[in-house]
């Protein structure tokens, strides 16, 4: 994988926002957006029940959403 | 009096191999859709739906029909409206 | 037609009585972007679309069935034996008052489900990048309502149906590609 899921940017912080600053926020961009036509063979999670619990059959496929403070 | 009886362990752990399976095959299913020439995901997709059945089989001798309208045989009585509903268990 | 299958597709387990956390899920069930949204934009799009493309349709549309099962059932756990007063403090007093414990077709701000929030333009690349969009921001509610739950046996499932709708998004975006293909020239005699 040679791609980032998650992107950040650092929003203009006025001395007149009244709610503490975030100063880097972030958003999701998951591998769908990188893989074009999926190629055939590409590898698959080993069992069914892998499978099941990552929500697809391939890794290639496959994004995780961290918790807030781990994309901050 | 409550008459419910509760589900077994093994009950839960079937189940489970059921969504499984059965998961690999709508994964396969949407693949298929948009490269209906992949044969070797051909050829996986009727291994697993092979194994669905199978599942299947030994689940409803369990613990009654998965299906209706005739997609699954009944016992007498007819149990196919035995709770627990998916939602309740 | 349709066949019931008893099971869920994937496992919904809570952890604790959290009518707040329902009332946050009911956006996936009667919202704009939700599960019956979804199954009802593709299942009504798929008459008037090239038939190569009227598969991929016919099946996400049947699995978002599956997955407004799954909210149902969180929404039915989480509220099942809650109090009126416990529905009053999650701010689901309004709701209570209208549908007792029942689930109604609304969005987390109480607005009934509206046939308005889908859309089918009879132009194919229209409407397949619209099933592009909607899967993009279903996924986006997934995660802001992961970020508001403190229940990671819930969380788990939600995790499951975030990635079902990147699943699904890619699966359109090949569609797409289908559509754009020159293989289908119009034949002139």
């Amino acid at each position: 994988m040679n791609f980032t899921q998650t992107k950040y940017y650092y929003p203009y912080i006025s001395p007149f926002d009244p709610c503490k600053p975030i100063r880097v926020k972030s958003y999701s961009t998951p591998p769908n957006l990188y893989l074009g036509f999926q190629p055939p063979h590409s590898p698959q999670f080993k069992t069914a029940r892998e499978a099941l619990f990552h929500g697809t059959l391939w890794p290639s496929l496959a994004s995780t959403y961290p918790p807030k403070g781990e994309r901050e | 009096m409550n008459q419910q009886k509760e589900l077994p362990k093994e009950f839960y752990e079937l189940l489970e191999q059921i969504q499984a399976v059965d998961f690999v095959l709508v994964e396969l299913t949407l693949y298929l859709d948009t490269h209906p020439n992949d044969l070797d995901a051909i050829k996986q997709f009727n291994n697993e739906a092979l194994k669905s059945k199978k599942l299947k089989d030994q689940y409803e001798a369990k613990y009654g029909p998965l299906m209706q309208y005739g997609k699954s045989f009944s016992y007498y009585p007819w149990n196919w409206d035995d709770a627990p509903w998916p939602w309740q268990i | 037609m349709w066949y019931y299958e008893k099971k869920l597709q994937y496992p919904v387990k809570v952890s604790t009585c959290n009518p707040t956390l329902a009332k946050y899920l009911i956006e996936q069930y009667g919202g704009a972007d939700g599960e019956l949204s979804a199954a009802l934009r593709y299942l009504n799009q798929r008459y008037t679309i090239p038939n190569k493309v009227v598969g991929l349709l016919n099946d996400i549309g049947t699995e978002e069935f599956a997955h407004l099962e799954m909210i149902a059932t969180m929404i039915y756990k989480l509220t099942k034996d809650a109090k009126p007063e416990e529905l009053v403090e999650a701010g689901l007093g309004a709701h209570f008052v209208n549908h007792d414990h029942a689930l109604f077709y609304q969005n987390a701000a109480g607005n009934s489900w509206t046939a308005n929030y889908i859309q089918a333009k009879g132009d194919p690349i229209a409407d397949i990048y619209e099933d592009i969009a909607a899967e993009e921001k279903a996924r986006a509610t997934y995660q802001w309502i992961i970020d508001v739950s403190d229940d990671p046996m819930l969380n788990d499932s939600l995790k499951f149906l975030r990635e079902r709708e990147i699943v699904h998004s890619q699966r359109f975006r090949e569609a797409a590609e289908i559509l754009k293909e020159e293989r289908d020239r119009k034949k002139v005699f």
